[in-house]
């Protein structure tokens, strides 16, 4: 492949200004349908609910943790979007959002953020991976997986997401170099969103776009506006359907911001101005496509007020399901540690069993 | 017929990708140079290369794809190059090969098998010769094993493959080259059991891997001090057959735990404990341990100061208080 061809674009794709205008950076890429347009819409609206819900219930104690995706709803939701049923996303701790648009039930969504199980959902039907922690480590896992697919001769593709720090980890760059070489179809989905906790980008890479970092492994590479969902949808769909076509993998990098602070633990006061928060509100993802939107008479005021209200129902599911504790079962500690259990766990189930009962 | 154990674990490679279409393996050089240490050998001409074949040069990356292969429905089977070369990988394996199945509750599982070959006594540089077993056997979720025979490199390697675990498979390299007779029909214990290599009276010998014929070694030298050693192979690290074991220490009353590895901390010290809660009333004397010393590994003129050998483990038996029970000596 001509190394032009990986190239990305100069600047970020843009389809929308921050002022929610038409703008014209689009180089090439076509417009996502007006429906697919307003179910991103739709789906952003409750994103951004279910991550403020969210973060108030860590406040009460009913979330252990919680790491908010506010500011990304373009990326978060367009990621879900771009995939098929038979695809899989390998998502990482901040993607909640991502697996609710998805279509991901709250209560199987947080229950590793709640500390109820690691993994709330079945991957194996819902085809998307456990939320990843161990930083940059599902990059390789989505790749092997989109290996197997394609040797399997099955359609689907896997996009792993990924912030801006954990691709200074080692295992990122393995995985662009092993997609690269087996052409696997996977997606690499940088959210660069600025930050890793308190590292600003420019402590974290000299490189100009982590975009750049494709085309020394071969790789088709781009950058997006990261805040305008027109664009990211665009982008992503393009690079889910050429690695679905056998072309190998893509690396997006996509230009954001996290609002809020690293998670509610978290103190952003402590590394990061409060003007360049406001300067970045102002770009907001939902309020940007909702103005576009509306220009072009695809969405009506009632729709907007259908959706927030529809959103409002929904953080009240987010709040009936976290306030409704869930037995949890000591016992259930020693199942599937390995396929039958070993005589040391049943000993050991035996005696917690004994220590419960006593 | 008589074989290497490098050919048996080759051999019980090529008999896994023939019974099961789903099994690849893949690493470094394990392609058209069939691995630096041979194990590989002509998989891929035999076979293809889909079913075997060379990754970059990247251990995580081996394994983490490893992970999304086995997600995706094959049975991997890799190869790490080396033991220390292997810890590039450790976050892949603990975090995430050793846990799939519990953090999806059973939803997902991992079956593949990372090949190591480990230990020392080749005259290897530094980095070819770590004994890394207690970084893995302190990892719930993965099966540790290691074949002390070539009949038991084919056998292990191939339950190890079947197994629906993920199982670390080390390879005690200085037995690649030892050969005997061995029967490819699978007719061996399971692999999560040990055996006894050679019965005994008076002590036993816990011995894996490079170990075991250096145990068997010591019972013939044994002999001569008039001591009847018996030999327990653990064959599985990880779980650890109890009965065995304690049923081979309540009869004879006496055991010493044999590794290359550092003592300190080491694998040992969770025999020695196991041993010594369940047989403490039939023990005649404290379980002993001869390990490899608490050093990196030496430079390859000195590797024999850290290698358990014959004499070692016999000065070690010397010490388990025979005269408070005395044994009939040429009995
Ligand atoms: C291997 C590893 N090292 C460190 C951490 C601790 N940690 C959690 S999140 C984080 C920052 C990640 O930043 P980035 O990749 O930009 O993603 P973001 O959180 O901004 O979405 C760190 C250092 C980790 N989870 N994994």
């Amino acid at each position: 492949m001509a190394t032009e061809t990986l190239l990305p674009s100069a600047s970020p794709v843009r389809f929308v200004a921050e002022d929610g205008t038409r703008a014209d950076q689009h180089g090439g890429y076509g417009e996502p349908s007006r429906e697919r347009l307003k179910e991103a819409y739709r789906l952003m609206v409750l994103g951004r609910r279910f991550d403020v819900q969210a973060t108030a219930l860590t406040k009460q104690g009913r979330l252990a943790v919680y790491p908010s995706s506010a500011g990304q709803e373009a990326c978060q939701v367009a990621a879900a979007l771009t995939l098929a049923k038979q695809d899989w996303l390998f998502p990482t701790y901040r993607d909640s959002v991502a697996l609710i648009a998805r279509g991901l039930k709250p209560g199987e969504v947080l229950t590793l953020l709640r500390g109820d199980a690691h993994c709330g959902y079945n991957p194996a039907e819902t085809r998307v991976a456990p939320q990843c922690t161990p930083l940059a480590t599902q990059t390789l896992h989505a790749t092997g997986l989109a290996h197997a697919m394609q040797r399997r001769g099955e359609d689907g593709v896997a996009l792993a997401l990924i912030g801006d720090g954990a691709t200074s980890e080692g295992d990122f760059h393995e995985a662009l170099n092993f997609a690269a070489v087996f052409k696997a179809p996977v997606v690499f989905f940088v959210q660069n969103n600025r930050y890793a906790i308190s590292v600003p980008f420019e402590k974290q890479s000299a490189a100009a776009a982590l975009a750049y970092k494709g085309i020394g492994y071969g790789m088709r590479s781009e950058q997006v506006d990261g805040n305008d969902a027109v664009a990211v949808l665009s982008v992503l769909d393009d690079a889910v359907k050429h690695a679905r076509d056998k072309n190998g993998p893509v690396l997006v990098e996509a230009h954001t911001y996290r609002i809020d602070a690293h998670t509610n633990a978290d103190d952003a006061t402590r590394y990061r101005e409060a003007d360049e928060v406001a300067k970045w509100r102002e770009a907001d993802p939902v309020t940007r496509l909702e103005t576009y939107l509306k220009a072009q008479k695809t969405l009506s005021d009632n729709e907007i007020e259908q959706f927030r209200s529809d959103a409002e129902d929904f953080a009240q599911t987010v709040r009936d399901t976290l306030n409704a504790e869930p037995e949890l079962d000591p016992l259930s500690l020693f199942d599937h540690v390995y396929a039958e259990p070993t005589r040391h766990l049943e000993a050991q189930r035996a005696a917690l069993k004994a220590e419960l009962e006593a | 017929m008589t074989t290497t154990m490098a050919q048996a674990l080759n051999a019980a490679m090529r008999d896994a990708l023939k019974d099961d279409d789903n099994v690849v393996v893949f690493g470094e050089d394990v392609g058209a140079l069939g691995g630096v240490f041979r194990v590989t050998d002509g998989i891929t001409a035999d076979f293809g290369e889909d079913r075997c074949f060379d990754t970059p040069l990247a251990e995580a990356g081996i394994v983490g794809f490893a992970v999304g292969m086995a997600m995706g429905g094959f049975r991997p089977v890799v190869e790490m190059q080396f033991d220390a070369f292997a810890y590039p990988a450790f976050e892949q394996i603990t975090s995430h090969v050793a846990k799939l199945r519990n953090r999806t509750r059973g939803a997902l599982s991992l079956p593949m098998v990372i090949r190591i070959p480990y230990a020392g006594g080749i005259g290897g540089v530094e980095h070819h010769c770590d004994s890394s077993e207690a970084y893995y056997t302190h990892t719930p979720g993965l099966r540790v094993v290691t074949p002390g025979t070539a009949q038991d490199a084919y056998d292990l390697l191939r339950d190890a493959i079947d197994s629906p675990d993920p199982v670390v498979f080390l390879e005690p390299k200085c037995r690649y080259w030892s050969s005997e007779e061995v029967s490819f029909t699978r007719s061996g214990p399971a692999m999560d059991q040990a055996v006894v290599r050679r019965p005994g009276k008076d002590v036993t010998l816990i011995a894996y891997g490079p170990m075991v014929a250096t145990a068997l070694e010591t019972a013939e030298a044994a002999k001569e001090e008039g001591w009847d050693v018996e030999v327990v192979d653990l064959r599985s690290l990880s779980p650890f057959d109890d009965e065995t074991v304690t049923a081979s220490v309540r009869r004879t009353g006496r055991a010493v735990v044999v590794h290359e590895a550092a003592g300190f901390g080491g694998y040992g010290a969770e025999v020695v404990a196991r041993v010594t809660e369940q047989c403490f009333h039939q023990l005649h004397a404290p379980v002993l341990r001869v390990t490899g010393l608490d050093i990196p590994f030496p430079a390859p003129k000195l590797e024999r100061h850290q290698l358990p050998d014959v004499d070692r483990i016999l000065d070690t038996i010397a010490r388990l208080q025979w005269a408070d029970t005395p044994v009939v000596a040429g009995a």
